[in-house]
C-alpha cells in the first residue's frame, strides 16, 4: 500500500480497515505456520538422522523414523494448501514468486521429491541393508537441504526484491535476488528452526526410553544455541530488507513481539534444562509461530513488500467469498480428521 | 530446443508421470477396502494378509504420487506464471477444493497404514474408505480444473482479461461431466487390469496359489466392470466433443475435410501439409455415426479451423487410436472374465485367460496417457481454448532446457526404484503350503 499522500486510510501504521483479502491472507499464514510447526519438525528430523551418533545412533534413528512415519504425508499437505490459496486468492503474487524464485523453489521440489521418495523407500522397500542405508542418507541430506532452500525463499520476499521482472539478464532478474545475505541468513535460520523444534518434540517422544531422551535433550540445547545465532545473523544481515529491518524494530508492536519471542526462547531452554519435556514443547512451538507472525506483521499490509500489497494482489471478490465458504467447511471435515490421526499416533 | 517446448514437454513428463501414480492412489484404496471386507465378511485370514500386503506397495506409490503432486503444484507457476495469474481466481476453486481432499486422504491413509493395530477392524476399514474416497474426489476436482481449460465458462472476456467471474460455473464446465466420468472409470480399469495382470502372471507360474487367485478375484471385480463400462463413457465423450471442441475431434480422427458420411479412420499417418492421411483403413460412414447417430450426419473437419490454430494431428490422432485399441482389448478380456464367471462360477481358471490377463498389465496405464495427450496434446495452440495461448502463459525465465533435462533424470531415477522395489514386494508373495490346501486344487485349472 502506498503511504504519503496523509489521505489515504490505509497508510503504514494507522489501523487499516480489515478487509476479506486480509482474512485470506492470515489463513495462509496459518497454514504456513502449521506447516512450520508440523512439517517443519519433519525436516528436523531427518537434520537429527544424518547427525545421528554415538552409541545410541541407531535408536535415534528408529525413534525418528517413527514419529515422522505415520504423519508426514497429512502435514506435508499444509505447504500444498499454502501454494494452492496463494494462487487462487493472490495470482499476481504466486506468479511474480514463481518467476524470480524459479530457481529455489525449483531446488526446493528437487528436496520435496526427494526426502519423500527417499523416507518410503528406505522403511518400505524390500531392500538389503546397504542400499537401505544409502535411501537413509538421501532422506537425511534432503532433509536438511529443503528447509534451507524454503528459508531463502522467505527470506528473498521479505527484501522487496520479488518483482516477476525480467530486466538485466539472466542472474540480475533470477540469481541475484535471493543469493544474498538476508535470504541466505533466513534459510539457515529456518534450518536452525526445524532442528530445534524436531529434537524437542522427539525429547517428548522419546518417553520410556531415557537414554534417547538424554541423547535429544542435549541435542536441542545444542540447536537452540544455533538458533538464537542464526537470529543475530539475520539481525545483522537485515540492511539487505530494511522494510523487514524497520518493521521487526521500530515499531512497539513489533518490540513487542520481540520480547515474546525471546520469552518463549528463554521458557524452552530452561524447561529443557530442568526435563519439562512437555513445556519446552509447548514453548518452542510458541516460539517458532511468534517469529513467524512477527515477520507476517512487519509485512503487512504488503504481500510482497514495496511492490504488491495484500489489496492489490487480491482475486476478485466473488472468488474470495467461495473460498473463504470453502474453507470454513474444508475445515469442517479437516480438524476432526487431523484430531483423529493425531489421537491415534501421538498420545504423549 | 525452444524454451516453450521445454516447458511443455516438462509440463505433460510431469503429468505422465504423476497419472500413474494418483490413478493407483484412486484404484488400490478400492482394492484394499474390498480385500479387507471380504475378510471381515468371512473371516479369510488370506484377504487380510492381501490388504496388509497391498497396503506396503501402495504406500510408496501414495508418497510418490504425493511429491509428485507437489511439483505440479509449484509448476503451475514455474512454467506458466501467465496462465496462473490470469485463471487462478477462476480453477484455484477445484484445486482448493482439491486440497481438502489431499488432507483426508494423507490423514486416513496415515491411519490406515500405520493402525493396524491401534484402531479397531471396523475403524480400520472405515479409514480405509475414507482413502477410497477422497482419493477418487481428488481425482474429480483436478479434472473440473482441466474441463475449465477445455471449455471455459463463468466469466467475460474483456481485453484478454476474465471479469465478472463466476468460480461456482467455471467449476461445472460442459466438459466436466463426461471428463470427470470417463477419467474416474479410467482409474479402476487400469489399477484392476494391472493389478489382475500380476497376479495371473504369478498364477502361471504357481496355479495353485491361494493369495495370488483371491487378488486376482478382487481386482478383476473392480477393474472389470469399469473397463466394460470404458467404452461407453468414451463415446460421450466423443461426442461432446465432437459438438464443443471440433478441432480436438478432427485431429483425433484425422479428419482434415468437413463432410457428411464421415468415415472412421483408423491408424495411417495424417501428413498436416498435405491434408491426407495415408496408408488408413477407413470405415465408410462410422465417424458421422459415432459422433452425431445419423450416418448422413456432418461432421467438421480441421479445414474449419484456422492453421494457425491447429493441434499436432499425428499425435492426437495416434494417441486417440492406441486408446481406443487398448480400451477394446481391454473390453475382450473383460468380457471373458464374465462369461466364465456366469458360466463356471469361477474366476478366470483358464490358462490362456491369464495369458491374456497377463498381457493387459500395462494397457490400462497406458491407454491413460495416451487418452491424457489426446485431451492436452488435442486442445493446443490454446492453454485455455479461445482464452490464452500456450505461448502467452509460459514463464519468461530463460534455460529451461537445464530444468526439463534434471526433472528427465530425477523421474528415470525414481521410476527406476519405485519398479525395483515393487518388484520385490510382488516376488515376496506367498507361497505357504497351508494357503495351497486352501484353494483349489492344480486340477481346475485348465489348459
Ligand atoms: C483406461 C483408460 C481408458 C480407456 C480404456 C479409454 N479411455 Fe478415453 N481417455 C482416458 C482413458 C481411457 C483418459 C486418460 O482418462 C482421458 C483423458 C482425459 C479424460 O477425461 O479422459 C481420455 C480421453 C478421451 C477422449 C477425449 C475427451 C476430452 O478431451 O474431453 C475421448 C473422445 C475418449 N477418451 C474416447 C474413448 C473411447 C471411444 C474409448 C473406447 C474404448 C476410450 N476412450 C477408452
Ligand atoms: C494427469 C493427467 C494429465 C496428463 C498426462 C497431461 C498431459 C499433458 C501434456 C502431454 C501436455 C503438453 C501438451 C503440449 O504442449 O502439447 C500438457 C500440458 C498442460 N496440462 Fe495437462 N495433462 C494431464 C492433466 C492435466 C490437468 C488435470 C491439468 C490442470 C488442471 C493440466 C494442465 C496442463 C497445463 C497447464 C499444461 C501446459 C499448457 C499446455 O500445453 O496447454 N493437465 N498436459
Ligand atoms: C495439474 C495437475 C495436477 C496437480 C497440480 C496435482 C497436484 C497434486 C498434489 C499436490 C498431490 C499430493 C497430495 C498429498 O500430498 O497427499 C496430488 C496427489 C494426487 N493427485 Fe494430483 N495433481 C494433478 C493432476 C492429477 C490428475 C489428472 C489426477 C487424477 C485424475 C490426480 C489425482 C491425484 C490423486 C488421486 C492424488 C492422491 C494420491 C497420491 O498421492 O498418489 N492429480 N496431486
Amino acid at each position: 500500500m502506498t503511504s504519503g499522500t496523509g489521505s489515504t486510510p490505509q497508510r503504514r501504521g494507522s489501523v487499516p480497515e480489515v478487509t476479506l483479502a486480509d482474512g485470506l491472507a492470515l489463513v495462509i499464514v496459518v497454514a504456513l505456520n502449521a506447516y512450520v510447526l508440523l512439517a517443519g519438525a519433519d525436516y528436523g528430523g531427518g537434520v537429527w538422522d544424518l547427525l545421528a551418533g554415538g552409541p545410541r545412533r541407531v535408536r535415534q534413528r528408529e525413534l525418528i523414523e517413527h514419529a515422522i512415519a505415520p504423519v508426514w504425508e497429512a502435514n506435508h499437505v499444509w505447504l500444498i494448501l499454502v501454494i494452492v490459496l496463494l494462487f487462487t486468492c493472490f495470482p499476481a503474487a504466486f506468479s511474480r514468486l514463481a518467476i524470480t524464485l524459479h530457481v529455489p523453489l525449483t531446488l526446493l521440489l528437487f528436496g520435496i521429491v526427494l526426502r519423500g521418495s527417499a523416507f518410503v523407500f528406505r522403511s518400505y522397500g524390500n531392500i538389503d541393508d546397504r542400499t537401505q542405508r544409502r535411501w537413509g542418507r538421501v532422506f537425511a541430506i534432503a532433509s536438511t537441504v529443503t528447509p534451507l532452500l524454503l528459508g531463502i525463499s522467505l527470506g528473498t520476499i521479505a527484501t522487496g526484491r520479488v518483482t516477476g521482472g525480467s530486466e538485466g539478464g539472466y542472474h540480475a532478474a533470477y540469481v541475484a535476488p535471493w543469493l544474498a545475505p538476508f535470504p541466505l541468513a533466513c534459510g539457515v535460520l529456518a534450518l536452525a528452526l526445524f532442528a530445534f523444534l524436531a529434537a524437542v518434540y522427539l525429547t517428548v517422544e522419546a518417553d520410556g526410553d531415557g537414554e534417547v531422551q538424554e541423547d535429544f535433550r542435549k541435542r536441542a540445547l545444542w540447536a537452540g544455541a544455533a538458533l538464537f545465532g542464526a537470529a543475530m545473523i539475520t539481525l545483522i544481515a537485515s540492511g539487505d530488507a530494511p522494510r523487514m529491518r524497520e518493521g521487526l524494530l521500530q515499531s512497539t508492536q513489533a518490540i513487542g513481539v520481540q520480547l515474546m519471542v525471546a520469552a518463549a526462547a528463554i521458557t524452552a531452554l530452561l524447561a529443557l534444562w530442568f526435563r519439562r519435556w512437555r513445556i519446552a514443547r509447548v514453548a518452542a512451538a510458541g516460539q517458532a509461530t511468534l517469529m513467524l507472525w512477527g515477520w507476517a506483521l512487519a509485512q503487512y499490509p504488503d504481500l510482497l513488500p514495496g511492490t504488491l500489497s495484500i489489496r492489490q494482489a487480491a482475486a476478485p471478490a466473488a472468488t474470495l467469498e467461495l473460498v473463504a465458504g470453502a474453507l470454513a467447511l474444508g475445515a469442517l471435515v479437516l480438524f476432526p480428521s487431523l484430531a483423529y490421526l493425531f489421537r491415534v499416533f501421538k498420545q504423549r | 530446443m525452444s524454451e516453450l517446448l521445454a516447458a511443455r514437454t516438462q509440463m505433460g513428463l510431469s503429468l505422465g508421470f504423476h497419472i500413474v501414480f494418483a490413478v493407483i492412489g484412486i484404484g488400490m484404496p478400492a482394492l484394499m477396502v474390498v480385500a479387507e471386507r471380504r475378510w471381515l465378511q468371512t473371516g479369510d485370514k488370506i484377504y487380510l494378509e492381501l490388504a496388509r500386503r497391498w497396503s506396503k506397495g501402495t504406500a510408496i506409490l501414495f508418497a510418490v504420487g504425493a511429491v509428485s503432486g507437489t511439483v505440479l503444484s509449484f509448476e503451475l507457476g514455474l512454467l506458466w506464471p501467465r496462465f496462473m495469474e490470469l485463471t487462478g481466481p477462476m480453477i484455484g476453486m477445484p484445486f482448493s477444493l482439491e486440497g481438502f481432499a489431499f488432507f483426508t486422504e494423507a490423514i486416513f491413509l496415515g491411519i490406515y497404514l500405520y493402525g493396524w493395530d491401534k484402531v479397531s477392524p471396523r475403524a480400520h476399514l472405515w479409514a480405509g474408505i475414507m482413502v477410497a474416497v477422497s482419493g477418487a474426489l481428488s481425482g474429480l476436482f483436478v479434472v473440473l480444473a482441466n474441463a475449465w481449460m477445455n471449455e471455459p465458462t463463468g466469466f467475460t472476456l474483456v481485453n484478454g482479461q476474465l471479469t465478472n467471474i463466476q468460480p461456482l460455473h467455471g467449476l461445472l464446465s460442459p466438459a466436466a461431466p463426461t471428463q470427470v466420468i470417463h477419467m474416474t472409470l479410467a482409474a479402476y480399469a487400469a489399477t484392476g487390469f494391472a493389478v489382475a495382470g500380476v497376479h495371473a502372471i504369478h498364477l502361471l507360474v504357481s496355479p495353485a496359489n491361494a493369495f495370488s487367485r483371491r487378488a486376482l478375484r478382487v481386482a478383476l471385480l473392480i477393474g472389470v466392470p469399469a473397463a466394460l463400462l470404458q467404452p461407453i463413457s468414451g463415446d460421450f465423450s466423443a461426442r461432446h466433443i465432437a459438438e464443443h471442441q471440433p478441432a480436438k475431434l478432427a485431429a483425433a480422427e484425422a479428419l482434415f475435410e468437413t463432410r457428411t458420411h464421415a468415415p472412421l479412420t483408423l491408424g495411417g499417418w495424417p501428413d498436416m501439409a498435405a491434408r491426407k492421411t495415408h496408408f488408413a483403413i477407413e470405415i465408410p460412414e462410422l465417424l458421422s455415426f459415432m459422433a452425431y447417430r445419423d450416418p448422413a450426419a456432418e461432421v467438421q473437419g480441421l479445414d474449419r479451423v484456422p492453421r494457425a490454430d491447429w493441434p499436432n494431428v499425428p499425435v492426437v490422432h495416434l494417441a486417440f487410436d492406441l486408446m481406443v485399441g487398448l480400451g477394446s482389448y481391454l473390453v475382450l478380456v473383460g468380457l471373458w472374465v464374465g462369461f466364465l464367471a456366469v458360466k463356471q462360477h469361477e474366476f478366470a481358471v483358464e490358462r490362456r485367460l491369464l495369458q491374456a490377463l497377463a498381457l493387459a498389465t500395462p494397457m490400462g496405464f497406458l491407454a491413460i496417457e495416451a487418452g491424457w495427450v489426446v485431451t492436452e496434446v488435442g486442445r493446443q495452440p490454446w492453454i485455455v481454448t479461445g482464452v490464452m495461448r500456450t505461448e502467452a502463459a509460459v514463464t519468461p525465465m530463460p534455460g529451461l532446457g537445464y530444468t526439463l533435462a534434471s526433472f528427465t533424470a530425477l523421474y528415470i531415477l525414481l521410476a527406476f526404484v519405485v519398479s525395483r522395489l515393487l518388484y520385490g514386494l510382488i516376488v515376496q508373495t506367498p507361497t505357504d503350503d497351508e494357503w495351497h490346501r486352501q484353494y483349489t486344487p492344480t486340477a481346475r485349472i485348465r489348459a
